[in-house]
């Protein structure tokens, strides 16, 4: 109904008529958008790298560490040590029946030597499963442990990238050899540098990873100091860990219930805390930025009123002439729109500019690296349209209820 | 002439029975009109005149549709309008009335082009056909090399025919005019007149408040109105 070459033209004059005024109003939308676009995309980047960072240790993975018993089971008294073997890994795998993957772990400080220079290192023997597991991805030109490692006892390692780095420095470690423990190794791999910010025993990058197989040939060593295992759906995280620990307490007779005789630690429920916080931390950002944009929302409610009420003999006329109310509504309602529009643009392109600043300072290892992505602008977008919509809708329906015959005497 | 009023030729084009209009401030009610009764044959020249305060600005925003009724029963073109809701009222506006005001009412930040244009906008005529309406009513009021002039660069008596283009846009069955010589010198006054004694001529039916008493003798029909109720009705 309404010719949208006026339509256009109107709009620019009104604004042109008041210009400090408009100045002032977009501005309100503009800092509101930057402020609710700039908080979604940091909370989203927050909650990025945090996901990330506790991702290096694992993805979704639940530790079980046998220990001592707390509780007196079918006559045997508390305070017996349990000390599990490689077959009852074996044994967990064959029956629990929901479970993905499960892999045990060695662990020791041995000796290193590689040319002039001695070192202690934190050893795991592991299956290799592990390296999936816990998320250890080699660098290109290397790989993990693989089954044939482990079955034939291979003397392969995979070194963590700060081990490699104080070991070969520069040069690629792959291929290359030291002695472990009085051995002859090969690297196969080097872990890429992850960000992890927890751990069970040392972190990744010192560690230096050879197969179990290895391990208890190297070592002698019968017992495991620790398994981990995953659950197919994590959702089912605990009904598994349940079953694990039914089936290690059925074969070594402990109460099931007994929570130090196979001590766990469940890190998927870090994800789902993680998941509950960033969901309320980023709730919170948002409504501290709503509100801001709501206050921008007011000032252009505010302008269009005044709009209003010097447009009355207009509105006035064009009624005479047949407009009808609906569209005087419709008019309005859709200048305070292209109003807040103009202004949630400029305030996204504002985010846009600050999120490509941003990874310059460096601080992307505790707060990601924020970007306005579709959904942080949809978001934004929809907020900014149901402001504008009821910052213009009551002027708007102002103007549609005018009495033709009042309005055209505001003169 | 469009195809209502054709249909009615020599029927009623307004026919008012019983109109009271009633202003309610909160206080004091205010009778503006007791009790019109008035039939328009279509075709005549009706001069409404009377003192300020009479109710012939009441009367015409009634016969507008710019407003509704209080009380009787009021029938434009054969339409009931007097229960009518605000939009059905708009379309009655648009279509069937055409407007002349003593203050032109043109808006002065558009070409006088758009304002001609306007009520065609609202009546949802075609790009092509709204351009060529525009043009030639413009030429008819005598301003064909003023169209693209607003009506700020326009003297009153231009500004007063843009205004009766702006009027005859949609082919409406009525001109109402409201002191359209009010605001004009006797001249530029004059060129209005002959103006509405040729749409007259033409067949059309015209309903013009005033006080200018030359402008009325132009009328075929002089109704006065004294406090709210008509008191003589003569044809000449």
């Amino acid at each position: 109904m309404i010719h949208p070459g006026s339509f256009v033209k109107q709009l620019v004059r009104d604004l042109r008529a008041q210009k400090l005024r408009t100045f002032l109003t977009t501005l309100g939308i503009v800092w509101g958008t930057v402020a609710v676009s700039l908080l979604l995309s940091f909370g989203q980047a927050f909650h990025t790298q945090m996901i990330k960072n506790i991702a290096g240790l694992g993805n979704a993975i639940v530790i079980a560490w046998p220990s001592v018993t707390s509780l007196p089971f079918e006559g045997l008294s508390k305070g017996r040590r349990i000390r599990l073997r490689e077959d009852d890994i074996e044994l967990v795998r064959k029956r629990a029946t929901s479970l993905e993957a499960i892999s045990s772990e060695y662990t020791d400080t041995l000796q290193l030597k590689h040319g002039k220079r001695t070192m202690a290192v934190d050893v795991s023997g592991v299956s290799p499963i592990f390296g999936e597991m816990r998320n250890m991805i080699p660098v290109m030109g290397g790989r993990f442990l693989n089954p044939l490692d482990e079955a034939k006892q291979r003397r392969v390692a995979f070194l963590g990238d700060e081990l490699a780095e104080t070991l070969f420095g520069s040069s690629d470690p792959v291929g290359q050899t030291f002695r472990l423990h009085g051995s002859p190794f090969t690297v196969v791999g080097v872990l890429k540098p992850k960000e992890q910010d927890s751990s069970y025993s040392s972190r990744d990058k010192d560690k230096l990873i050879i197969p179990g197989s290895t391990f208890r040939a190297l070592t002698g060593e019968k017992y495991i100091n620790l398994f981990i295992f995953t659950a197919q759906d994590v959702q089912r995280t605990e009904e598994v860990t349940d079953e694990v620990l039914a089936i290690i307490a059925g074969k070594y007779r402990f109460d099931p219930t007994d929570r130090e005789a196979l001590m766990i630690w469940d890190t998927t429920e870090m994800f789902q805390f993680m998941d509950a916080f960033m969901m309320a931390f980023k709730m919170f950002l948002g409504i501290v930025g709503s509100l801001t944009l709501v206050v921008g929302g007011i000032g252009v409610s505010n302008i269009m009123s005044v709009v209003v009420e010097e447009r009355t003999p207009e509105v006035g006329v064009k009624m005479a002439l047949g407009a009808k109310p609906r569209g005087i509504l419709g008019q309005f309602l859709m200048e305070t729109l292209i109003f807040t529009a103009v202004g949630g643009f400029i305030g996204l392109l504002i985010t846009a500019g600050i999120c490509a600043l941003f990874p310059s300072l460096g601080l992307e290892e505790y707060v990601g690296i924020p970007t306005v992505d579709v959904q942080v602008a949809a978001l934004t977008a929809s907020l900014l349209g149901l402001i504008g919509l009821v910052a213009g809708f009551f002027p708007a329906r102002a103007a549609a209820n005018l009495d033709p015959v009042v309005a055209m005497k505001m003169t | 002439m469009s195809d209502t009023s054709k249909a009615l030729a020599n029927g009623n084009i307004i026919r008012m029975e019983g109109i009271r209009k009633v202003y309610d401030t909160g206080k004091i009610q205010v009778e503006a009109l007791r009790g019109i009764d008035l039939e328009v044959d279509t075709g005549e020249f009706v001069a409404v005149i009377g003192p300020s305060g009479s109710g012939k600005s009441t009367l015409m925003n009634l016969i507008g549709c710019l407003d509704t009724p209080t009380d009787g029963h009021y029938e434009l073109s054969g339409q009931s309008v007097a229960k009518m809701k605000k939009d059905e009222l708009a379309t009655v506006r648009n279509r069937r009335v055409g407007f002349v005001f003593q203050n032109f009412n043109l808006l002065p930040q558009i070409s006088s082009f758009e304002n001609v244009e306007m009520p065609l906008l609202f009546g949802g005529v075609s790009r092509r056909k709204r351009h060529q309406r525009v043009e030639e009513l413009m030429e008819r009021v005598g301003l064909g090399d003023r169209m693209d002039h607003k009506p700020t660069e326009l003297s009153g008596g231009q500004m007063q025919r843009v205004a009766v283009a702006r009027a005859l846009a949609m082919d409406p069955d009525i001109v109402l005019a409201d002191e359209p010589t009010g605001n004009l010198d006797s001249s530029s006054g004059g060129d209005i007149m002959e103006l509405f004694a040729e749409l007259w001529e033409q067949g059309r039916t015209m309903v013009v408040i005033t006080h200018d008493a030359a402008l009325a003798r132009r009328a075929n029909r002089q109704v006065e109105i004294h406090d709210g109720l008509i008191t003589t009705d003569t044809r000449s």
